[in-house]
């Protein structure tokens, strides 16, 4: 189906009941359970790990693919995010012109600022990405303002001309005039599900970022990425131009960045300098890192696990937790506390910090590696109850280590 | 006229001179060995052939046209391929992926966005990926991860890779350094084999005399950067100023 072979079919249509169920997979605590604050299934979250999702998943393509460590990313999702923006202001608050001018945006940058960084490879071309990131991110406060609105950030207001717009039209980003902002709400028992327009029309785009991914994995041309980053002088020596091959994932990874930007705009019509720092930059990578680089199914979750525990962590205060310890006696639960609150709240990035650290020392394959190990060990086990575990073991042992690219 | 002319050329880097007035010529279809002592500037030589290295002055004419200016991944496309001192292949890629690119290559050429196509339906390339790869005696390794090969397998892979591409002339930079007597054996065979069966050109760099003189069917001998003479592997060996230059310090 889809020029997908059948595991891969299998695969994605597995991806896209788990989008379409998310309202639902999110949720699995009821209202009045005191676990109900670990829900994460309210429509901001949701729309933010499925654009953080296409966000990394586009990083993937040049990083997980290539090698190449880019931490400028964050410059495209700025671009796409003021290119919706003036859409909104300009044509219409229907989302479709914003999202597609802030792809075609993005990719002209990702085009230019990729030709000059892919000059050099390795730290050399993560430092230029860096400067140039950095170099867009002072020009939208200084230069730029005549078209960012510098400090205050850009902003639909009602004198804005808006030409495609009737005197009636909706005055909140719409698709068509079906307001982003709107929501169903499902009650079974005790359970309340939200059902979003923004967090669906996001999804759908996630779904077809995560299609072309899975393409470009399967594809000559994906094999000819992962030959960049196995070795460039058996490349050349090839008869292939790698530049161009870079070049090209460097631009489909921006043109995703700036897709992100867009359905960040169209969920929330306001842009800033702010996401063009190079701390969201760092953010993609430690998300595609933390999920596992180079894997399909990798930079998801970990745009997922990362947004989930910045909003769950952060929502957790010290009130919360003395409830949680109560049951303590009073001296240790306010030791117990204290502790616990350095990496809850305001300190939810030291839990961040903990969980990357101990990723990338010991599983340096991401969430993905995990699992498959997990996966190993429990076939390994279930082997060992038939009673010829020790020699199949063995064999496995032998085995050559499977490349983490051809994965899910 | 030969396939591959070289003629005049001087490289120095900084104040050593590397290559003093090399020519050169290589016969379509013959197996050429150059040889020399260390140092002698063989490796300089290939790197110019390659387009690495620009030479300062000379040229270098391939099959009627010249390849100084050009970049390596131009002149592979024109014909040469090179098969490297220690083996440069696709370390984290599958057997047949590493020979799946150059298949690849040698179809499309330098650049093509062949992104919405799949791997897995290029039949008629995994084919001749697959055919090349039972040539070497590999296809049984065809899904075996390429860097966790043994040395001798992965300079049959890299063979394999280059011979895929059907090159005009292959560059073999030492194919039997760091083997054992056997291996080096199976590989000149191998090598035998390839050029009896496939009319490829061969120019071979090696330091030992047992494969040239069981190969080569022109000898030239470059000592400090400059041809000293070239002929049969007959004369060769009784010519005393090779002797002098070279051989009397190996054994034959």
């Amino acid at each position: 189906m889809l020029g997908l072979n059948r595991k891969d079919t299998i695969f994605f249509l597995i991806v896209i009941a788990l989008t379409l169920l998310t309202p639902f997979l999110m949720q699995p605590f009821g209202e009045s359970s005191p676990l109900a604050q670990f829900n994460g299934g309210y429509p901001d979250l949701m729309a933010k790990v499925a654009i953080f999702g296409i966000f990394a998943i586009g990083f993937n393509i040049l990083f997980g693919l290539t090698g190449y460590l880019s931490f400028g990313h964050a410059a495209f999702l700025g671009v796409g995010s003021y290119a919706a923006v003036w859409m909104f202001k300009l044509l219409t608050l229907n989302v479709f012109p914003a999202v597609i001018l802030a792809v075609i945006m993005s990719g002209l940058l990702a085009l230019v600022i990729g030709w000059i960084s892919l000059r050099r490879s390795g730290i050399y071309f993560s430092i230029l990405t860096l400067a140039m990131a950095e170099m867009a991110y002072r020009l939208a406060y200084s230069v730029l303002t005549p078209i960012t609105n510098g400090e205050t950030g850009l902003q639909v207001r009602p004198t804005d001309p808006r030409i495609l717009d009737g005197p009636g039209a909706a005055d909140y980003p719409n698709l068509f005039g079906l307001e982003l902002s709107r929501s169903w709400k499902l009650e079974i028992g005790d359970h309340l599900f939200t059902f979003n327009v923004g967090y669906y029309f996001c999804a759908a785009f996630a779904i077809l970022a995560f299609y072309i991914s899975l393409r470009i994995f399967r594809s000559p041309f994906g094999l000819m990425l992962r030959a960049v980053k196995a070795n460039q002088q058996r490349m050349n020596y090839t008869g292939l131009n790698p530049k161009p091959y870079t070049l090209a994932a460097f631009v489909i990874s921006g043109m995703y960045a700036g897709l992100a930007g867009g359905l960040m705009a169209a969920m929330d019509p306001l842009a800033g300098a702010e996401r063009m720092q190079w701390t969201v930059g760092g953010e993609v990578v430690i998300m595609t890192i933390l999920g596992g680089a180079g894997t399909l199914m990798g930079p998801v979750l970990g745009a997922g696990t990362i947004k989930y525990l910045e909003n769950i962590f952060s929502k957790i205060n010290e009130n919360v937790l003395h409830q949680w310890f109560s049951f303590l006696p009073d001296g240790l639960e306010n030791v117990v506390v204290w502790i616990v609150s350095r990496f809850t709240g305001e300190g939810w990035a030291l839990a961040l910090g903990l969980v990357f650290m101990l990723v990338v020392a010991f599983l340096p394959g991401g969430l993905v590696e995990g699992g498959r190990r997990i996966a190993g060990l429990w076939r390994r086990w279930r082997r060992g109850d038939g009673g010829d575990g020790g020699e199949s073991g063995d064999e496995a042992a032998h085995r050559p280590p499977s490349t983490p690219h051809v994965a899910e | 006229m030969g396939i591959l002319e070289v003629r005049n050329v001087n490289k120095s880097f900084g104040g050593l001179q590397a290559l003093k007035d090399v020519n050169l010529s290589v016969r379509e279809n013959s197996l050429h060995a150059i040889i020399g002592p260390n140092g002698a500037g063989k490796s300089t030589l290939l790197n110019v052939l390659v387009g690495k290295l620009i030479p300062d002055t000379g040229s270098v004419m391939f099959d009627g046209k010249s390849v100084l200016g050009r970049k390596p991944f131009e002149i592979n496309q024109m014909g040469i391929s090179r098969v490297f001192q220690t083996p440069e292949i696709f370390g984290d890629l599958t057997v047949l992926e590493n020979v799946l690119i150059p298949c690849l290559a040698h179809r499309d050429g330098v650049f093509r966005m062949h992104a919405f196509e799949a791997v897995e339906r290029e039949a008629e390339m995994i084919e001749m990926a697959e055919h090349i790869l039972e040539d070497v005696n590999m296809a049984d390794r065809r899904h075996a991860h390429a860097a966790a090969l043994s040395r001798g397998d992965k300079r049959r892979l890299e063979m394999a890779m280059c011979l895929v591409q059907e090159p005009k002339l292959l560059l073999l930079d030492e194919p039997t350094a760091g083997m054992a007597r056997a291996n080096t054996n199976r590989t000149i065979d191998l090598l035998k084999e390839i050029h009896e069966k496939r009319a490829i050109t061969m120019v071979i760099i090696e330091h030992d005399m047992h494969v040239v003189f069981s190969l080569a069917q022109r000898i030239t001998v470059l000592a400090r950067g400059t041809p000293l003479v070239e002929d049969t592997p007959e004369n060769i060996k009784g010519n005393p100023k090779v002797r002098e230059a070279y051989l009397g310090t190996a054994e034959v």
